[in-house]
């Protein structure tokens, strides 16, 4: 079942005719009949995650919001999507940008917000003119504006460009970067929603998130609840990249077992060149890796899911999570170690340098990395690099300082033969790769 | 107004009530500078200041009275308000000590340990912090990071390599000089200070940046390498100054005034903020009303000799905390240079290193 990409492949869907024709701005009729409480309510009873990378219940955010008297309240969707793997925002406003500015309507309305922001990730450069176009369309057919339907309600909706920065994701990073400082996380509390732009109430959602309100609004959301299984309601968008014969944005239902993810012909049609997987992060570079037998199985032997209980079921140990979404897989060929070198040089780079365990952290962990990549490693950087990530871990402002630790922690966990491998065997690990060993791809050899 | 409510909150065994809206290491510093957590980038008077050091973690055991259940994640003493019934733990916190020896450690691998030609050396906070709370040596074995020195007017002397990103200067330069010329270029590792527009900062307050700095990033350039501080007298002394309070501290040898400074309290933030000109522009003793000698009570070098006031861990501590307080290593006892009855302002002048060429040649 599809909600949010069902119509992606009509001819003009880009532009508001084909896609008012095809039913689109109808949630925007409907909200604005009912009061912004019973809005947030059907959200809530929507069961909707974000889909930013949290996967805190938006309903419950959006009842968090301050409604101080007299002063005005902002929505702002974080369209800033940097985290390696994850591309799914991208293709949605690519694509189907009035779905994005009609849930942005929608959303506003139930907050009470008259100027909505969308901050979109620098290096998106095309993206801006294509939302523009969309705002400017909804506007000159009265959905956007002064006094939207008659109701009343004003909406102007602007598009912010980042400059290229992933930490301006953090949603506290992005409304400082909005407000034209600095893009560096704000020490919490207080929370966007008490302070938040220009120190008014705001809520930050995901590009995902709020497209999700229009089939919320138009389905009810005690029926867009019903879909999905468990706490994963309704259905998510993944990016999928790497090692595949069919990379590219899917939407799923939470019930779809990961192995026919990977390699029913329906998705992602399996991996090239009859390789075997050796390894996944399934919601973006920030989450742990698994290694093929924990990715398709979890450690009880049970059937792992592509849905935020599943992927975690074990915690870090043997799981991971479902993230932003951003689906990598590694086949036999890749070395964990390179890998994990290339992104602890990302967090590195992506720092905003606020705090000293991140700012100096992460550096020193590339360079660990980076020595036993090359060969000159020594056993006992394996454990330094663990009691780097260690304090790092947990003792920073924001979660960048953890996103850059769960990648390298997993990969030492799960891979450490391969890091050892790397120190015995310098010369050799500079002409060929580890393999897959002991975390085997459980599925049968394919005959070549 | 109405009265503020009181809550109780302990730290370390020790308790103390102090107003809602305090934060936990306001309440720790109240309870007493055994139990007070190391700050290196909060600063009381600079709002907006904390969060981004992360030396000053401690554990959370109880969260309240109302709420008992433990913060799972340590928090920032310096950005964390108290609540009533609130239990922490500094010292007597594991974690807080292994997290804490982290965050010394990485603040010092990239920092240059030129404490020898250092002008901070005797009253930098990063010494003390390493002193208290690290670990001897360093497992960082990488080409330590370094950038220019850069100039910041004709008065104050950026040496980036040593600075620890507090952002202290920068509010200092936004919050009393009423334009920002200061910021933060480039992120991450590779974020630095600069003055931004390289015009030369001639605000009459900006000379604070010097005092609020925790190490010898930002130094008075009319006092660089003319003497260590342990070696110069600190005098409080005032002047009737049309800009500031004119309340300083002078630092001197004999009769001569080697740098004047704001008046600094044990937690090593200054009392008032003071102009330029007599930062800068009053080196004279003449210019000044002397009041007397300055107490120093900071754990650091500056306080050594007979410069009262040094806080010495009450002999009870370890049985109120639990444990023998792992804080204060007493530099002083260790130091040669600072025997006790030594009386500094008998040596005339700074040593040259021809006094000793002459000894040494005397000898033979
Ligand atoms: C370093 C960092 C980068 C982030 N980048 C993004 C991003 O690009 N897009 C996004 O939607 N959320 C990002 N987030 C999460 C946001 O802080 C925030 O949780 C999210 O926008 C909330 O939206 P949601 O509740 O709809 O998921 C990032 C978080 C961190 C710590
Ligand atoms: S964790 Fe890293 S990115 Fe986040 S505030 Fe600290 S230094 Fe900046
Ligand atoms: S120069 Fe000094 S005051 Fe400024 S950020 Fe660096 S350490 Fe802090
Ligand atoms: S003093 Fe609290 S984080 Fe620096």
């Amino acid at each position: 079942m599809k909600l949010l990409l069902e119509n992606a492949h009509i001819e003009g869907i880009r532009y508001f005719e084909a896609y008012r024709k095809n039913g689109g701005y109808r949630s925007v009729e409907k909200a604005l009949k009912m009061t912004p409480d019973e809005i947030v309510e059907e959200v809530k009873k929507s069961g909707l995650r974000g889909r930013g990378g949290a996967g805190f219940p938006t309903g419950l955010k959006w009842s968090f919001l301050a409604k101080p008297e007299g002063v005005p309240r902002h929505l702002v969707c974080n369209a800033d999507e940097s985290e390696p793997g994850t591309f799914k925002d991208r293709y949605l406003m690519e694509f189907l940008p009035h779905l994005l500015i009609e849930g942005l309507i929608v959303s506003s309305f139930a907050l009470g917000s008259n100027a909505t922001y969308i901050y979109i990730r620098g290096e998106y450069a095309w993206i801006p003119d294509i939302l523009e176009q969309a705002i400017q369309e909804a506007k000159n057919n009265g959905f956007l504006g002064k006094n939207i339907l008659g109701t009343g309600f004003d909406l102007e909706i602007y598009v912010h460009r980042g400059a290229g920065a992933y930490i301006c994701g953090e949603e506290t990073a992005l409304i400082e970067s909005l407000e034209g400082k600095r893009g560096n996380p704000r020490i919490k509390p207080p929370f966007p929603a008490v302070q938040g732009v220009w120190m008014r109430p705001t809520v930050v959602n995901n590009v995902e998130t709020l497209a999700t309100i229009v089939p919320i609004i138009n389905m009810g959301g005690e029926a867009y609840g019903n879909i999905g299984v468990g706490k994963s309601t309704g259905t998510k968008l993944i990016s999928a990249c790497g090692n595949l014969n069919k990379p590219g944005v899917y939407e799923i239902p939470f019930d779809l077992s990961v192995e026919d993810f990977i390699y029913s012909d329906e998705w992602c049609g399996g991996i090239p060149n009859g390789k075997r997987l050796k390894a996944c992060i399934p919601g973006g570079s920030s989450v742990p890796i698994v290694p093929a037998n924990l990715l398709l199985k979890t450690a009880k032997g049970e059937t792992r899911y592509m849905n935020y209980e599943s992927l975690s079921d074990g915690g870090f140990q043997t799981g991971t999570m479902l993230g932003s979404g951003g689906f990598i897989v590694l086949d036999e060929d890749q070395c964990v170690v390179k890998h994990t070198m290339t992104l602890a040089h990302f967090y590195m780079h992506e720092s905003c340098g606020q705090c000293s365990p991140c700012r100096e952290g992460t550096g020193w962990m590339w360079r660990i990395l980076k020595n036993i990549e090359n060969g000159k490693g020594k056993m006992e950087d394996i454990d330094l690099l663990w009691d780097v990530q260690r304090r790092i871990e947990g003792n920073t402002i924001c979660p960048l300082g953890d996103a850059a630790a769960w990648p390298v922690a997993a990969a030492i966990r799960h891979f450490r033969d391969e890091f050892e491998w790397h120190v015995l065997n310098p010369e050799e690990a500079q002409q060929r790769n580890y393999g897959i060993a002991h975390y085997a791809d459980p599925r049968e050899v394919p005959v070549a | 107004m109405a009265e503020q409510p009181l809550f109780k909150v302990t730290i370390d065994n020790v308790t103390v009530e102090v107003p809602a809206g305090t934060t936990i290491l306001q309440a720790a510093r109240k309870a007493g500078p055994e139990v007070a957590p190391p700050a290196m980038c909060y600063y009381s008077k600079l709002e907006g200041s904390g969060g981004k050091c992360r030396t000053c973690l401690v554990e959370v055991s109880k969260g309240s009275d109302r709420d008992p259940r433990p913060m799972p994640k340590l928090v920032a003493s310096c950005r964390t308000t108290v609540m009533d019934g609130m239990e922490v733990k500094n010292l007597t916190s594991e974690r807080v000590v292994d997290a804490r020896k982290g965050v010394v450690e990485f603040l010092l691998i990239n920092h240059p340990l030129d404490c020898p030609i250092c002008d901070q050396a005797g009253e930098c906070h990063l010494q003390d912090l390493s002193y208290n709370h690290g670990a001897s040596g360093t497992r960082y074995e990488f080409q330590r990071r370094t950038f220019e020195k850069h100039s910041l007017g004709d008065k104050i002397q950026l040496h980036m390599t040593r600075c620890i990103l507090c952002y202290r200067c920068v509010m200092v330069a936004d919050q009393l000089t009423g334009q920002r010329e200061h910021g933060v270029l480039e992120r991450g590792e590779r974020a630095e200070i600069s003055d931004y527009l390289e015009k030369s900062l001639d605000k009459e307050f900006i000379g604070n940046v010097i005092d609020v700095c925790p190490v010898g990033a930002l130094t008075d350039k009319t006092f660089r390498f003319k003497n260590r501080v342990w070696f110069l007298k600190p005098l409080n002394a005032h002047r009737d100054c049309p800009t500031c309070s004119g309340k300083v501290t002078l630092w001197n040898r004999g009769d001569e005034v080697f740098r004047v400074t704001a008046r600094k309290d044990q937690w090593g933030e200054v009392e008032d903020w003071i102009c330029n000109e007599c930062r800068f522009d009053k080196k004279k003793t003449s210019d000044w009303v002397i009041e007397g000698p300055r107490e120093i009570s900071r754990h650091s070098v500056i306080s050594q000799n007979k410069y009262i006031g040094m806080v010495k861990p009450k002999e009870t501590i370890d049985e109120v905390i639990g444990k023998e307080p792992r804080l204060f290593l007493d530099i002083h006892d260790v130091s040669q240079v600072n025997e006790k009855d030594r009386d500094l302002s008998l040596i005339e002048g700074p040593a040259h290193s021809t006094d000793f060429k002459e000894k040494d040649e005397k000898k033979q």
